[in-house]
């Protein structure tokens, strides 16, 4: 047999099949003028969604680690991207402006111009030096991963060194992104305040393109990295690290009394999951157009862990498929085109009754069927779980519930 | 000669109740010795202190030629300095195959890199069915390990252990759950082991311990109360009345 085709790589040819037809069908659908470019963009983001989902689902679902920030890694990869984004597209309008004055323009009255147009909304004029690299996209596409990453580091290295498990690390992380967010809203953080980063759908020296272009762009971008990345983490969890991983997640002291250091895996997948959502929100923010520190609210982390646990944690295909589905159904709701139910006495008004079915349907998940959406596929392809008894398959919080598990 | 491990003066409390008083404990490079005593003696706590879960409020211990000092390792560190442990409860990863379970506990580089681009070759293969055969899970290699009954659990997990390749295997009642024939296999194993290693064996079961035909250490109360021969410390009366006179 071709090591392709080998069972376990069933899934992953599976999703890769289905990715490309759906990127396919949906660039088909956008010649012909079937979807507009809105929701091209919503297909696009939902894709970086995803994306950030595998990274969820590879820390929590594999490693059993439960981190509510990542989010925080998220944004901040929008927020590198945006600054390169904003520089740039404020410098060309810069220097068309100084132009039509006149004068030939010098490098410091553009700079200038620059910095007065960008942060004259939280009343500075001065280039903050966060932005020193932000006139260069290939140095600030480095700090799109460099920036996380050091950070997953530090925060990993100090958390995990101190052997902070289970809830306590879920409390900490969370503190992490609203520790961040806070300080982004200050206006003097040097990222704009509460009014953040705006007009990141505008990509610099690309007037001449459409929109409707762009957002192709970007939306084959996401598919892309999607795959890139699927393929990356699959490899990754069907080889030894993986199984590693996965021991750490159902009894971690007996990972040690093997000779591996769990503290350095975890801050390696820590660290690794952090870039690569990074990466995801940097493809996310100029399908966005805007960014601001309430993108890092806490909420927003605790969303990420509920489509891994809808769509089945431990499972590639379900970490994707969760994302999909609940931010898809979470735009049709909050769109305000489901019509409401009026129940006589009171109406359900979908916007804001949205929440709640979430919410309903997250503890009917988690009580009733553990496996998550993904379970379906293991149902359809005749995976069974084992009859433990009620037992989980480790000592460990995070460790695989029985009726998580495949026999 | 000098011993392999060396455990002096060590004592540790929890929360005021002193688990081990002032243990002092030797083996040697290859050697098997036989640890009983009661229930609560402190033997489970002695493997805690050697593989690092527990820290001892005082006292040094030692490993290898170099005597290097095991307090100021981690668990891991200890484990790859090559001392191996078989837990009381058979623990194994239950979510994962016979083989992936092998593969983990086999001698090879644990550093999260190296583990990245790890490849099994056809020698690893090898030696996990043997050591597979060797403990009798070669039908089971890809069944997960939670579906195994516990005595083959216990297999897996000396089957881990040797994997492991380590110089000083600690081995905490290895024959509970097993059957006769089983405990048999068990003892011939460990008595085989002990030619090239250094085991240290819990067990209750005496006749077991008699099997493994080695020096005996009586643990009570966290302190060494004999020592020697099975029928030399058999015969002590502080031991019949601690231990042996219980049933
Ligand atoms: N982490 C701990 N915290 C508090 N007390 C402990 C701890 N570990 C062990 N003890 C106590 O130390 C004593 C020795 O326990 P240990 O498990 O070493 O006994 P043992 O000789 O292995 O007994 P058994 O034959 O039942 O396995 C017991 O009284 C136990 O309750
Ligand atoms: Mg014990």
């Amino acid at each position: 047999m071709r090591p392709l085709l080998q069972p376990r790589h069933r899934s992953m040819l599976v999703f890769l099949a289905g990715l490309a037809i759906f990127t396919i069908g949906v660039t088909i659908a956008a010649q012909f003028g079937l979807v507009s470019t809105s929701f091209v963009k919503t297909l696009g983001k939902t894709l970086c969604l995803c994306l950030a989902a595998l990274a969820m689902d590879l820390i929590w679902g594999y490693a059993g680690i439960l981190s509510l920030g990542h989010m925080a890694f998220f944004a901040l990869g929008g927020y590198m991207i945006g600054m390169w984004l904003m520089y740039a597209r404020t410098e060309e309008i810069v220097i068309a402006s100084l132009m039509n004055s006149g004068l030939p323009a010098t490098p410091e009255e553009v700079q200038q111009g620059i910095a007065t147009q960008i942060f004259g909304v939280v009343g500075a004029s001065d280039l903050p030096a966060i932005w020193g690299f932000a006139h260069s996209l290939p140095l600030q596409l480095m700090l799109v991963l460099a920036v996380p990453g050091v950070l997953a580091l530090v925060f990993g290295w100090l958390a995990f060194r101190s052997r902070v498990t289970g809830v306590y690390l879920s409390i900490l992380t969370q503190a992490m992104t609203l520790a961040l967010a806070l300080y982004l809203f200050q206006n003097d953080s040097g990222l704009r305040g509460n009014n953040g980063l705006s007009g990141l759908q505008n990509i610099p020296g690309m007037d001449a393109v459409g929109q409707e272009t762009i957002s192709l762009w970007f939306f084959w971008a996401s598919a892309l990295a999607l795959g890139v990345v699927y393929v990356l983490l699959h490899a990754i969890v069907a080889g030894k690290f993986g199984s590693v991983i996965r021991a750490i997640r159902d009894d971690e002291a007996r990972v040690r009394f093997l000779g591996y250091s769990v503290e350095s895996y975890k801050l390696f997948v820590f660290t690794l999951t952090a870039v690569i959502t990074a990466f995801a929100g940097a493809l996310y923010y100029p399908q966005a157009g805007i960014i601001n520190p309430a993108e890092l609210a806490p909420i927003a982390s605790i969303y990420l862990a509920v489509w891994v646990a809808i769509g089945g944690r431990g499972r590639l295909y379900g970490a994707v498929i969760g994302a999909a589905v609940v931010s898809l159904l979470s735009s049709w709701f909050t769109g305000g085109r489901v019509p409401s139910i009026p129940l006589g006495f009171a109406t359900i008004n979908w916007v804001d009754w949205w929440q709640v079915l979430l919410g309903l349907t997250f503890v009917a998940v988690t009580l009733f069927a553990p496996k998550g959406i993904g379970g379906v596929f293991d149902r359809l392809t005749g995976v069974h779980t084992p009859d433990r008894k009620g037992a989980p398959l480790g000592p460990d919080d995070g460790s695989l519930q029985e009726r998580e598990a495949q026999q | 000669m000098n011993a392999l491990l060396e455990v002096s003066g060590v004592s540790v409390s929890f929360d005021g109740f002193r688990a081990i008083n002032n243990l002092t404990f030797n083996i040697n490079a290859a050697e098997l010795r036989a640890i009983i005593g009661p229930n609560g003696a402190g033997k489970s706590t002695f493997m805690d202190i050697v593989t690092g879960k527990t820290r001892p409020d005082k006292g040094s211990v030692t490993f290898g030629e170099k005597s290097l000092s095991l307090l100021k390792m981690t668990e891991a560190q200890i484990a790859r300095a090559g001392i191996g442990r078989k837990f009381q409860r058979p623990t194994v990863f239950e979510d994962q195959t016979v083989a992936e379970n092998l593969t983990l506990a086999l001698k090879a580089a644990r550093g999260p890199w190296r583990v990245l681009v790890w490849r099994s070759t056809a020698a690893d293969a090898d030696r996990i069915d043997a050591l597979a055969t060797e403990v009798g899970l070669s039908d089971h290699l890809a069944r997960k390990a939670g579906d195994l009954s516990h005595g083959q659990k216990q297999w897996l997990e000396i089957a881990m252990l040797l994997a492991q390749e380590p110089r000083l295997l600690l081995v905490d009642e290895p024959a509970a759950g097993m059957t006769l024939a089983e405990r048999e296999r068990t003892t011939e194993m460990l008595v085989n082991i002990a030619k090239t290693r250094a085991v240290v064996v819990v067990e209750h079961d005496m006749d077991f311990v008699r099997r493994l035909n080695c020096k005996v250490t009586v643990l009570h109360e966290g302190a060494v109360l004999a020592e020697g021969s099975l029928d030399h410390v058999t015969k002590n009366q502080t031991v019949i009345d601690v231990y042996l006179g219980r049933g």
